[in-house]
């Protein structure tokens, strides 16, 4: 049976991990290759790397650092922030990423989304949506929900899937941060608007989170960051705890 | 021991010679007849479209070649697809490797299938040391159906082909360079045969 996914994501600024990471036993916390091993061995189904270097030196650095998670870690991992163009995701691609996201640069110019899958599959291509509820609509923002736009989240969700889009990685903006739980009336909703695997993201702040997500919000992956770098919660008791609930995930 | 992996432009087979080189062994990147026809152990690769990956193999001849080889030759992926009979993906003849037709998904379930899923059914020195229900990494929208060149199966909509073999011919759909622990086992028993 197919399971359910977990999926740490780390910042990264000029190849060094951002946010803080409390890990015991490792050297480095700011090194994501370090960080990305103990994950592999922790549990983790894949990893998700965002980049937020705003220069070019960041954006070479962040190859290198896909060359070397791609050489040491043996799970898949998705690299997003800042990729443009078909070039960006050739370069990526060819440094060991096994997907990457795409957002902002889909919503500007939504014909990328298919150059992206007919040149690499859909399997590779992600597409983020950051979207938030506002007057009962939800909006997909910009800018890592900074600009707002017009577009609806399950309208431009659906456009994706038409235009090739393998995955969606959605993250509430109302939730993100909150540690309040996943957004699942949306997800569930996105689930039932498209037929493409759907990543949670935003608001996990306990193991009932998770297994809300996975039942309500009837997701197939759910991401999280600060739970996991601060070891709130340990991946390997989250899942023993969504199996005796009934989720099925890989152990 | 000399590995080669079929370089002819599909996708990621970075993640393929970083696995090895986990293991132990330099594996080449090489669309070069001659090279391959020399290795002890050929991995044909393919992540991507099935009609264009197969124009690519046309293009250079590999149609020919890969399936007159006699050394192993592990399919992984679109490479096992190509090495059926054929796909449903761009209505697309295949190498005829083997005596299997490659199917779509229905929309019955998400597709493409993404993420860990069982493999069980081991029937294969491909999986010594590797436990029936072991989780393995699938990202695909297109199956094997079940057949007698069947290795091992897993379900995903329905119960299929997830590993092939026949003579010195391997096929998986999973990709053991992404299936941790497991995954790298299959990699050292491919090395071993």
């Amino acid at each position: 049976m197919l399971t359910k996914r977990i999926i740490p994501c780390l910042d990264i600024k000029n190849g060094r991990t951002v946010k803080g990471v409390n890990f015991v036993n490792l050297r480095d916390a700011g090194d994501p290759v370090e960080l990305a091993k103990q994950y592999a061995v922790k549990g983790a189904d894949e990893l998700v790397f965002l980049d937020i270097s705003a220069t070019l030196e960041g954006r070479k650095t962040m190859i290198e650092m896909v060359l070397k998670v791609a050489e040491q870690v043996n799970i898949p991992f998705t690299v997003g922030g800042g990729i443009s163009s078909v070039e960006d995701v050739d370069l990526l691609l060819k440094s060991g990423a096994d997907k990457i996201s795409v957002n902002s640069s889909a919503v500007k110019r939504p014909e990328l989304v298919n150059e992206l899958s007919s040149k690499f599959g859909s399997q590779c291509v992600v597409v983020a949506i950051d979207a938030k509820q506002v007057n009962g609509q939800w909006k997909v923002h910009l800018a890592g929900g900074s600009i707002p736009t017009e577009l609806d989240l399950f309208d431009w969700a659906k456009e994706v899937e038409t235009r090739g889009a393998g995955e969606i990685l959605f993250t509430s903006m109302n939730n993100d941060g909150t540690k309040n739980g996943f957004a699942n009336q949306a997800l569930a909703k996105l689930s039932e608007t498209v037929n493409i695997p759907i990543i949670a993201s935003g608001g996990a702040g306990t193991i009932q989170h998770f297994t809300d997500t996975f039942k309500e919000g009837k997701a197939d992956a759910a991401l999280a960051a600060s739970v996991f770098h601060f070891g709130e919660i340990e991946i390997k008791n989250l899942k023993e705890e969504l199996k005796q609930k009934g989720v099925s995930v890989r152990l | 021991m000399k590995i080669v992996i079929i370089n002819y432009g599909a996708g990621n087979i970075k993640s393929i010679q970083f696995a090895f080189k986990r293991l132990g062994f330099e594996a080449l990147l090489t669309n070069n007849p001659e090279e391959i026809k020399a290795a002890d152990k050929v991995i044909f690769p393919g992540v991507g479209e099935a009609s264009s990956a197969m124009q690519k193999l046309k293009e250079s001849g590999l149609n020919r070649l890969i399936p007159q080889l006699k050394q192993p030759v592990l399919g992984i992926c679109l490479g096992m697809q190509l090495m059926c009979k054929s796909t449903e993906e761009g209505n697309t003849k295949g190498l005829g490797i083997f005596d299997v037709d490659v199917k779509r998904f229905s929309n019955t379930v998400k597709v493409p299938q993404m993420g860990w899923n069982t493999i069980n059914n081991l029937q294969s020195d491909l999986f010594k040391g590797v436990k029936d229900d072991e989780f393995m990494y699938l990202v695909h929208s297109y199956y094997a159906e079940q057949c007698k060149d069947a290795i091992a199966t897993t379900t995903y909509d329905v119960a299929y082909a997830s590993a092939l073999q026949k003579d010195n011919f391997y096929g998986v759909q999973f990709h053991p360079e992404k299936s941790s622990l497991a995954g790298e086992q299959i990699l050292r028993n491919f090395i071993n045969l």
